[in-house]
């Protein structure tokens, strides 16, 4: 009898929590995954009754979802193009940047452990130009440092991946051949390489094979306290990447941020500007019918520009710098 | 259809019904014929969306989707070619070592060995069947990736490397660890099955060899396997199966090259990887339904090859002590 009563309790809190909740569904992106369940949790814990469930399922399935209305609000780690945009027929979708990530380059050469990439040196390993570890290219940019006579073995993403996504656009930034010959996209045609899956499958394949190189995203090598490398940004400098540079990047690129915040901030100016950095976004429509919903949602962004911010270090993502935060501020007022 | 009618003069509607349901012949009937044909609708279900969803695909690319060898998301440009060979390439390795491997194992674990030892180690294999092969990727990752690369693929080299099968760089990924790894996760299915058929063999037909003067071996390899066949060639094509449509023990092993190589120590890929690869972040129509199509092509790939078993089957049933 006990036993029922409880039951019977449960199942009525459950139901009256359930009826008074208000319950957002997003999707998308799998890098910022972390620190948006912490966002939504801790939002959740400050507005009892707004509940916001959020699906890493990939920044592709993120635009999909938004595109075909399936949730309230997407998340993706590039920008909507213009044809995908174009595709929107109830309402336009609004790019609003929530915090940043770096790409590092990582590799695995026995008695070296700091190295220094330009651009073009990146590229040529990537493009299969530059074979050997001790080319001239690589030697130039790292003087005093004993390069072996040995292959690179070249390791890229498998999955696609936001990750891949900016990486490919700053080689198309700073390499013509790459943007004529591969392009930019989540998934590209590598010309060299092995592919693997994840950031936890590239770090494993280039820790365990010996004269590799691959990439992975900041906060992965932070957390597993990786060794990379330093890139020369637009200034001219070799920048190592923490969220300082990668903030510097953003603040760089602030002052030419487009309207719609669809913008690559990949080799921005900078003295000190990490080169290979991004936003990422959350694609919110500009028309939510449900006007508790839409309270809800411009209650959450408001608070993810202030209080959410001061999550990201702690997660190991760069927060959005002060004259990007106040542009996304009037953007909320779009949201009819 | 209704064979058992009650004789009862007009009886209500509700005994009817009772007596319907109490003889249960016909709604047994009903019921399983429900299932059986969910199979049915499943399948022609699964078909249907593949076929709609490919195609933007179909019409831009035609039967040049099979041949093509390029798989460019950026150009648009899609061919399956490297993914059909990598796929059919993997799962040919896989059965070229877990069959003879299983098969074996099969014919000791149901004939040879004693019944505890029998017991114990089909517990083993069957708890082997049962681990989700994301373990087994990683497994292969952190273990057999290195083995190949440091001992087995250096020495593959060194011995046959005058055949194209074994040139190269030694990556530790490629075809080769990728047949291998699904080599282990099939041969369970092998072992188990077939060990099952060969233990189906009536006694008679072990003692009537004996009794004619075979030896245990003989009785084993020339009676007892022969009449198992048929379950045994059903282990091969479940192991087929599984091998065919495994996805990510072998991504992250197979080092996901879309070119195709003769030598297999190069990485490559399977139709099944790169649709887990790269289906979440795919965006653009052409694209995605070129990925939905890669699905129809290994649907129509295990069809093929389920029919070639059936074709196998059926040819080898006219000869040998085949029972109904």
């Amino acid at each position: 009898m006990n036993r029922q009563a409880f039951w019977i309790l449960l199942l009525a809190t459950a139901a009256t929590m359930a009826a008074s909740a208000e319950t957002i569904n997003a999707a998308g992106a799998t890098f910022p995954a972390p620190i948006y369940q912490k966002w939504f949790e801790d939002f959740h814990k400050a507005h009892p009754d707004i509940q916001i469930n959020y699906q890493p399922i990939g920044s592709g399935g993120g635009i999909r979802q938004i595109t075909e209305g399936t949730v309230d609000f997407g998340a993706s780690d590039m920008p909507m193009t213009d044809e995908q945009l174009s595709k929107l027929t109830k309402f336009k979708v609004l790019h609003f940047p929530t915090v940043l990530g770096g790409i590092v380059p990582t590799y695995n050469v026995a008695g070296v452990a700091s190295l220094n990439f330009t651009g073009a040196t990146l590229a040529g390993i990537y493009l299969g130009n530059i074979k050997k570890w001790n080319d001239a290219a690589l030697k130039k940019d790292n003087p005093g440092v004993n390069l072996p006579n040995q292959d690179i073995t070249v390791v890229h993403r498998s999955d696609g991946s936001g990750t891949s996504f900016v990486f490919s656009d700053y080689l198309a930034k700073v390499s013509p051949e790459w943007k004529t010959k591969v392009g930019v996209n989540a998934s590209v045609n590598w010309p060299v390489g092995l592919g693997a899956k994840g950031n936890e499958g590239e770090a494993g394949l280039v820790k365990q094979t010996p004269y590799s190189i691959g990439y992975v995203d900041l906060i992965y090598a932070v957390q597993n306290k990786m060794e990379y490398g330093s890139i020369k940004n637009a200034a001219g400098n070799f920048v190592k990447a923490d969220f300082n540079t990668v903030s510097e990047a953003a603040a760089g690129a602030a002052n030419n941020m487009p309207a719609d915040f669809r913008v690559s901030i990949n080799n921005a100016p900078g003295k000190n500007a990490y080169p290979i950095s991004t936003f990422t976004w959350l694609l919110i429509p500009d028309k939510i019918d449900d006007a508790t919903k839409k309270k809800s949602i411009t209650d959450f962004l408001q608070w993810m520009m202030t209080t959410g911010q001061a999550d990201a270090q702690g997660l190991s993502y760069a927060p959005l710098p002060k004259q990007v935060v106040a542009k996304e501020q009037k953007q909320i007022a779009l949201i009819k | 259809m209704g064979t058992v009618v009650a004789t009862a003069p007009e009886p209500t509607r509700a005994r009817k019904f009772t007596k319907l349901w109490r003889d249960g012949d016909q709604i047994a009937h009903f019921v399983t014929f429900l299932f059986a044909a969910s199979i049915f609708l499943v399948t022609v279900f699964l078909v249907y969306e593949l076929w709609i969803h490919s195609g933007p695909s179909r019409a831009k690319f035609g039967f040049s989707f099979l041949t093509g060898k390029v798989w460019d998301p950026v150009a648009e440009q899609f061919g399956a070619l490297p993914f059909i060979y990598g796929t059919v390439l993997t799962s040919l390795i896989a059965l070229l070592i877990s069959v003879p491997l299983g098969v074996g194992a099969a014919i000791f674990l149901a004939e040879l060995a004693p019944p505890q030892l029998s017991n114990a180690c089909t517990f083993l294999v069957e708890l082997l069947a049962a681990v989700p092969s994301v373990i087994f990727g990683l497994l292969a990752i952190f273990t057999l990736v290195p083995i190949m690369r440091q001992y087995v693929e250096p020495l593959l080299k060194n011995t046959l490397g005058f055949l194209p099968l074994f040139q190269g760089p030694a990556y530790g990924v490629g075809y080769l660890t990728a047949g291998l790894i699904l080599s282990i996760m099939t041969f369970p299915f092998i072992i188990s099955i077939s060990r099952e058929a060969l233990l189906a063999v009536p006694r008679e037909q072990r003692e009537a060899a004996l009794a004619l003067g075979a030896t245990k071996w003989e009785s084993t390899w020339q009676v007892v396997v022969p009449f198992a066949r048929l379950g045994i060639i059903g282990s091969v094509f479940l192991a087929l199966a599984r091998a065919l449509g495994e996805t990510m023990a072998v991504t992250m092993v197979i080092g996901n090259d879309t070119g195709i190589h003769t030598s297999l120590l190069s990485p490559g890929y399977t139709i099944a990887a790169i649709i887990a690869n790269e289906f979440t972040e795919a965006t653009g129509d052409i694209y995605l339904s070129a990925l939905v199509e890669l699905g129809l092509v290994l649907f129509a790939l295990t069809m093929v090859l389920n029919a070639a078993a059936q074709l196998l089957i059926v040819a080898t049933t006219g000869k040998g002590s085949r029972q109904a």
